[in-house]
């Protein structure tokens, strides 16, 4: 009796925690999304979603825009981190842990620190296209800053390592012996890649696109640096509408969009690969 | 050990060709690709590094380079407001890195050593809480501490960082745990420890490497926040706060020069973790 009380003590403190300073408060987001007033006068369950229709119809760009940028960096960044997780798990022999922690250094800037630096280096006339500029490479109208591409290019880089991390993870556990029975087989380089290392590798993939995914998409820190009034992105709407406008039922009807985005994903991620693996890639 | 005699690796009849082009392309065209994105990861910190030294005339970071001062590093603590908010940082960083390492040893335990009722549904809140976007966590928990009273301040947001790093610390610690040899419990029961001694003589110094770990991602995700504590900040300033703050108006080059601080600082920690743990028997 005694030693089946362990896990939930151990548990205990942990899922208070948690159920005070996170489930409650996201639970409550998505109840005072169909609710109506503020602070001030209390609020009135409507039962209505008429604030979320108003919500998404009247930010539809902005929330368009950031699944755009969402989308994009997040194939960007799978783009670039699966062939660097798959040479650092297949070829990376002794210095492994060595290329995984170089992969790792900016987590050891600020991530503002991160961003500010590439506002300078991306500067229209910074040390990159100010010098390309004055050779006559670029026209002198040419700038980066306050692009989407900027914006992405921003998310792109601070996403690289949450990416390489589960990717790695989910190639380096791929039995070596499966590769090389592929070989035997007579499987070109290709055709075990896209038949075997690929698939098997799948669990990876998905969690570490919903984990970028997810965050990019509320990102407004890298649009408020990098990107101009243009690019303007759905977390800079719900920030204003906290702390400008102080429209509550308004930014909880657009935090629950994006939650529930988050739980879509989740939900067809348990669906595909069982609840076991999801936190081994995080 | 028979699987190594029958090892098929070094079979003389797999088509040359393949072997060639994959040679190719694993010895030479990824891992230049690999030190490429190395390279652009490393970009902004180098960025940051050097122009923390950079003699900038206004007193505040430049786009280009007018020659090599120390100044900075000698007048790092000359800003009383940017001083500040990197001492509530620090205290912040430290204090919930400490209670997120109480609170999640226990249930990384439980989740690696046990079979409990809501494991599945523990491991689903963990994957939600580390995938949330920012924004949706900081407008919760911002409309949960409206809706409650409660003054926002540094007691809100180290409330906020533990609920975000928490999760992290149990993440890292379970690996840990999970990777370790289940008969050196039995063996310590065997030799008449009850379950606190075996916990605290075996398995603690076993897991610690896993918690400094923990507790240092925990430090660093907690020194570089800023959307979260955004929201719950009320008129307390971070390091980061500061920084976004100062985008506007220009940012003192002290900023670089902590940021280089906290860099190496961070560095040095990880390379003697890394080093304590591989002495260490597991």
């Amino acid at each position: 009796m005694r030693r089946a009380a362990v896990p939930y003590v151990l548990n205990l403190p942990s899922w208070i925690f948690l159920a005070v300073f996170f489930v409650i408060p996201l639970a409550s987001v998505l109840a005072l999304s169909v609710a109506t007033g503020n602070p001030e006068v209390g609020y009135q369950y409507t039962g209505h979603v008429h604030e979320f229709v108003s919500a998404i119809s009247t930010y539809q760009t902005q929330l368009i825009r950031s699944f755009w940028y969402g989308i994009a960096s997040t194939v960007i960044t799978l783009a670039i981190s699966y062939p660097v997780a798959y040479w650092i798990a297949f070829y990376g022999g002794r210095n492994k842990s060595t290329y995984l922690f170089l992969m790792l250094l900016p987590f050891f800037v600020s991530f503002i620190i991160r961003t500010l630096a590439w506002e300078f280096i991306l500067a229209d006339q910074g040390l990159v296209l100010g010098h390309l500029k004055s050779w006559g490479m670029l026209p002198q109208s040419f700038h980066i800053l306050s692009t989407s591409w900027a914006v992405i290019w921003g998310l792109t880089y601070n996403s690289l390592p949450y990416y390489v991390l589960p990717l790695y993870v989910a190639i380096e556990r791929i039995d070596r012996r499966v590769v090389r029975a592929a070989n035997d087989l007579y499987a070109d380089t290709r055709r075990t890649f896209l038949r075997v290392i690929l698939p098997l590798s799948a669990p990876g993939i998905f969690a570490g696109f919903l984990l970028v995914f997810v965050t990019n998409v509320g990102d407004y820190v890298n649009q408020q640096v990098l990107g101009g009034t243009g690019t303007y992105m759905i977390g800079s709407v719900i920030q204003d509408s906290f702390f400008t406008n102080q429209d509550y039922p308004m930014a909880s009807a657009l935090s629950s969009v994006l939650m529930l985005l988050l739980l879509v994903a989740i939900y067809l991620y348990a669906r595909t690969f069982g609840t076991d693996t999801i936190q081994e890639y995080s | 050990m028979t699987e190594t005699v029958l090892q098929p690796g070094t079979s003389i009849d797999a088509p040359p060709l393949v072997r060639r082009q994959r040679r190719k392309l694993s010895g030479y065209v990824l891992p230049v690709f690999v030190w490429l994105v190395i390279a652009w990861t490393i970009v902004p910190i180098v960025f940051m590094i050097i122009f923390s030294f950079n003699q900038a005339p206004t007193g505040r970071l430049a786009f280009n380079w007018f020659g090599l001062t120390g100044t900075w590093y000698r007048n790092v603590f000359a800003i009383g407001g940017l001083t500040q908010a990197l001492e509530h940082s620090l205290a912040i960083a430290t204090l919930s890195s400490i209670i997120s390492v109480v609170l999640g040893t226990p249930m990384a335990l439980a989740l690696a050593r046990y079979r409990f009722y809501g494991k599945a549904m523990t491991d689903m809140v963990i994957f939600a809480d580390i995938a949330a976007p920012s924004v949706v966590v900081g407008a919760a928990l911002l409309g949960f501490f409206l809706t409650l009273n409660v003054p926002r301040g540094l007691a809100t947001i180290l409330i906020a960082h533990v609920a975000f790093s928490v999760v992290f610390v149990v993440v890292v610690v379970r690996a840990r745990v999970s990777g370790l040899d289940r008969s050196l419990d039995r063996a310590a029961a065997d030799l008449g420890a009850n379950p606190w001694i075996a916990f605290w003589k075996v398995l603690f110094p076993l897991i610690l490497p896993g918690i400094v770990a923990g507790g240092l991602l925990a430090f660093a995700m907690s020194i570089d926040d800023l959307i979260i504590t955004s929201f719950v900040a009320g008129q307390a300033v971070t390091f980061p706060l500061w920084v976004y703050g100062a985008v506007k108006t220009g940012i003192p080059p002290q900023v670089f020069v902590m940021g280089t601080m906290i860099f190496v600082a961070g560095v040095v920690l990880a390379i003697v973790n890394s080093l304590v743990s591989r002495r260490s028997p597991a």
